[in-house]
């Protein structure tokens, strides 16, 4: 049987309507998901698939900055290094984006100019999330207008968890508009979501409303990117794509700080929604801290001998 | 995903299938990363295990013990004769007599203790020996066989003071010596759990182990000979099914345990049954996985893979008939066939292996002349294009669809990595056909509803019902069969009543 709009995402009319098609994704049982992920926490990459996942996860860092004392140097600073991560090695790939607070994309425009790093900014009254839909696209606009090539917005965890879901795909559509070319990450925030059914139904939600990449965490809440949120988020990415053809990213972020971390990940994506998402245009690590350790690794795998962290640079 | 169907489309991929067929699943290749077989010490050959040493057989017959994943010779092994069998039960009888039965329980835990801390001390070295032994994965002997096989003998040593607690009155007695025979797909573990509740309520054993994995048994007695338990209290004997018989007919043995085929149950429950013998079986299953419509579908499939490709479907609780609701069947067939063609089937001893050797042979002629009847019956076979190893026992992950349940794969145990799939349309037709079998060991239901999964439950007739879920083991759950699918429990409190004279 097949449906004349068989490959297009389906229009939602309503809040009601789409209720009904969140309502009736299958569930999550919890204890299974996270056998599963334990499991597969015990795949062991070795040699030179451990060489070729390192620079798969460089080139899939989201390199972060998200402080209040950001400066515009440290900007600058933070974006030589994502266009060069070892600038003794250029065989390091660059990592896909820097991601900054609005106010200093132009910054980091300039600085990655000629370069293949994009430009991402957090908008929407980052991390709450907590501001009027008017303040929340002029911050979306301000994003876009000063250069930002992607723009990670949050959802109004609220809304959804008291169930005005219309509310929150509304919003998702209207940022999305306001992005224009720009991709759009919708965060979830998956910590405060709690349950793996509701990180199921936001994901399918975001998908719905435009989402470019789905991404599980701020960083700025006591839990965040967890394995078995991500490997939810990835079943729903790889569903979403067989029953409408669009093909929609996941970025995970917050708390991921070593190889071995960013390692595991790579094997949910491998193992769940496959070789499509092997890829920075499909899979992102939202992240500071990784790169070093990433770094670190690699030239351990070069040498056959650790490296101290002081070999590179702070940011 | 089933119901999101509503919201999309089935088949709705026309356009974007060439980017789904090029998300393959698992492409990121992963290089070998194989386990080290050299904290693995192999004797050449190994003697019998008799009044707490090893001793040369009677006949100085031998056999040998094949690593099943390449053939190659690990060692070779004691064939215990008539007389050595005898040997055994007498010292099993005099250490009874003289040692065991007036042992304190709490002296009994003491070793059971120890045996417990022994086995994890040496977790790596027996996983090793279990993966080259028996063909298993060694991610699943060494997250699954020896970690269960610890846990066992720590459970049982917590019973073995409390015995007046465990609902069978004051002072329970033992029964006095226990023959025990163990089969093939998970040798340690079954030694576990044959020995721990028979030392904790006080009875003394007569274990012999299959004839194609002798050797992580063999390394158990070192570590019972480490552990100082006395001596003749555990007594193993290695040799074939004529080993096995002479156990279960010597006079001097007052209690049959024997896990293994029904066929061979069979024959010892006629054998045993013109004796004072005490018997307990546990034998084959046919586990019906019930799938229903509002079943959690990712956690599901990972059950069902789990159900029947786990230690290469070598379980005899092993989830090897899946029924499914008509109305969600294409699309868990569909994710079961992807799911199936990214098990990575290999060398037991790689890290990342999913699937390893069949154990032997002899079982690898049975599993493919079973499925060969799968064809010819008229079901539709998908088979993991996987590439096997040229040497050893391999079989590919199989599973067949369209299977109805006069076929002989849907009524035979096939013992081995082949998954027949059936529908059916009312909570009803799924008992009647769950139920519709001899065996009776395990099933499976999944469902979102737990209302219904009660329901259900309580209408099969197995053993075990897992819940979303499948393959669970814990010492403190009972385990065992009805039907032809044997009598007794092991594990848990219900454990301990085969080895108490209750």
């Amino acid at each position: 049987m097949k449906f004349a709009s068989a490959s297009v995402v389906p229009a939602i009319g309503s809040e009601t309507q789409l209720k009904s098609v969140l309502g009736a994704l299958a569930g999550v049982d919890a204890v299974g998901l996270e056998a599963r992920c334990a499991k597969l926490a015990t795949r062991s990459i070795k040699k030179s698939t451990k060489l070729e996942a390192i620079d798969l996860a460089i080139s899939m860092v989201d390199l972060t900055t998200l402080e209040g004392a950001d400066t515009p140097a440290r900007v600058s600073s933070l974006c030589a290094k994502a266009m060069r991560p070892d600038p003794r090695d250029l065989t390091v790939p660059s990592v896909a984006a820097v991601c900054v607070y609005p106010d200093l994309v132009a910054r980091a425009r300039s600085a990655l100019a000629n370069s293949s790093v994009a430009v991402a900014s957090v908008a929407t009254a980052f991390p709450s999330g907590r501001a009027s839909m008017r303040v929340k696209l002029l911050d979306v606009n301000d994003a876009v207008e000063a250069g930002a090539h992607e723009v990670d917005m949050v959802i109004d965890r609220g809304a959804f968890l008291s169930g005005r879901v219309g509310e929150v795909f509304e919003e998702i559509v209207a940022v999305k508009e306001a992005c224009g070319e720009a991709h759009l990450k919708v965060i979830l925030e998956t910590g405060e979501l709690v349950t793996y059914d509701n990180v199921r139904r936001a994901s399918w939600l975001a998908m719905l409303a435009g989402a470019d990449f789905v991404k599980t965490s701020t960083g700025k809440v006591s839990v965040n990117a967890t394995p078995p949120a991500a490997l939810v988020m990835l079943e729903a990415v790889r569903d979403f794509a067989e029953s409408t053809g669009k093909l929609v990213g996941v970025k995970v972020a917050g708390g991921i700080r070593t190889t071995k971390d960013a390692l595991r990940y790579l094997v949910l994506v491998n193992e769940t929604a496959g070789s499509t998402w092997l890829s920075p245009d499909r899979f992102r690590f939202g992240a500071s801290s990784l790169l070093n350790d990433l770094l670190m690794q690699r030239l351990k795998q070069h040498r056959g001998a650790y490296v101290r962290s002081d070999d590179f640079s702070g940011d | 995903m089933a119901r999101t169907c509503a919201l999309t489309i089935s088949a709705a991929t026309e356009v974007n299938e060439h980017d789904l067929t090029a998300s393959r699943l698992g492409s990121l290749e992963y290089d070998p990363a194989p386990e080290s077989s050299a904290i693995a010490h192999f004797r050449s050959s190994y003697g019998l295990f008799i009044d707490g040493a090893f001793t040369d057989p009677s006949s100085h017959e031998q056999f040998v013990s094949l690593n099943p994943a390449n053939e190659e010779v690990l060692a070779t092994v004691a064939q215990s004769s008539r007389e050595d069998i005898d040997r055994a039960v007498r010292s099993a009888r005099r250490a009874y007599e003289e040692v065991w039965s007036h042992t304190s329980g709490a002296e009994r835990a003491k070793y059971l203790y120890r045996i417990a801390r022994l086995i994890l001390e040496r977790a790596r070295e027996f996983a090793v020996v279990e993966t080259l032994d028996n063909g298993k994965p060694i991610r699943e002997s060494r997250d699954v066989d020896v970690p269960l096989a610890a846990a066992h003998f720590f459970y049982y040593a917590g019973w073995a003071d409390k015995l007046d607690y465990a609902g069978f009155g004051v002072n329970p007695r033992p029964i006095g010596v226990a023959g025990q025979i163990i089969p093939w797909n998970f040798p340690l573990l079954m030694a576990a759990w044959k020995i721990a509740p028979a030392l904790a309520a006080g009875n003394t054993c007569v274990l012999k182990p299959a004839e194609t994995t002798s050797l992580s048994a063999l390394l158990l007695a070192e570590i019972l000979q480490q552990a100082e338990l006395p001596a003749g209290v555990v007594n193993i004997v290695t040799g074939d099914g004529s080993s096995g018989a002479a156990l279960v007919d010597h006079p001097g043995v007052d209690k049959i345990a024997f896990t293994g085929s029904t066929e061979v149950g069979r024959l010892i429950q006629q054998r045993v049954a013109p004796s004072q013998k005490r018997l307990t079986l546990e034998l084959g299953g046919k586990g019906a996985n019930i799938v229903f419509e509002d079943a959690p579908i990712d956690e599901m499939i990972e059950g069902i893979i789990d159900g029947i490709f786990f230690n290469q479907g070598h379980v005899c609780c092993a989830g090897s008939r899946l029924l499914v609701q008509e109305s969600v069947a294409d699309e868990v067939l569909r994710r079961l066939v992807r799911r199936v063609e990214q098990l990575r089937v290999g060398d037991p001893m790689d890290k990342n292996t999913d699937v390893g050797a069949i154990n032997s042979a002899a079982q690898l002629a049975r599993i493919r002349e079973l499925t060969s009847f799968g064809e010819s019956e008229g079901a539709t076979r998908y088979t993991s294009s996987c590439t096997l190893p040229e040497k050893g026992y391999w079989f590919a992950p199989t599973v067949f669809a369209n299977v109805a349940q006069s076929h002989r794969i849907a009524r035979e145990e096939i013992f081995g990595p082949v998954l027949s799939v059936l529908t059916f349309r009312t909570p009803e037709e799924a008992i009647v056909k769950a139920n519709n079998t001899n065996y009776g060991l395990a099933c499976g239901v999944w469902s979102e509803k737990g209302s219904r999964t009660l329901w259900v439950a309580q209408r099969l007739r197995a053993g075990v019902i897992w819940a979303n879920t499948y393959n669970k083991f814990d010492p403190s759950s009972p385990f065992g069969g009805v039907r032809e699918s044997g009598f007794g429990r092991e594990g848990g409190r219900h454990g301990l009543e085969a080895y108490l004279d209750v």
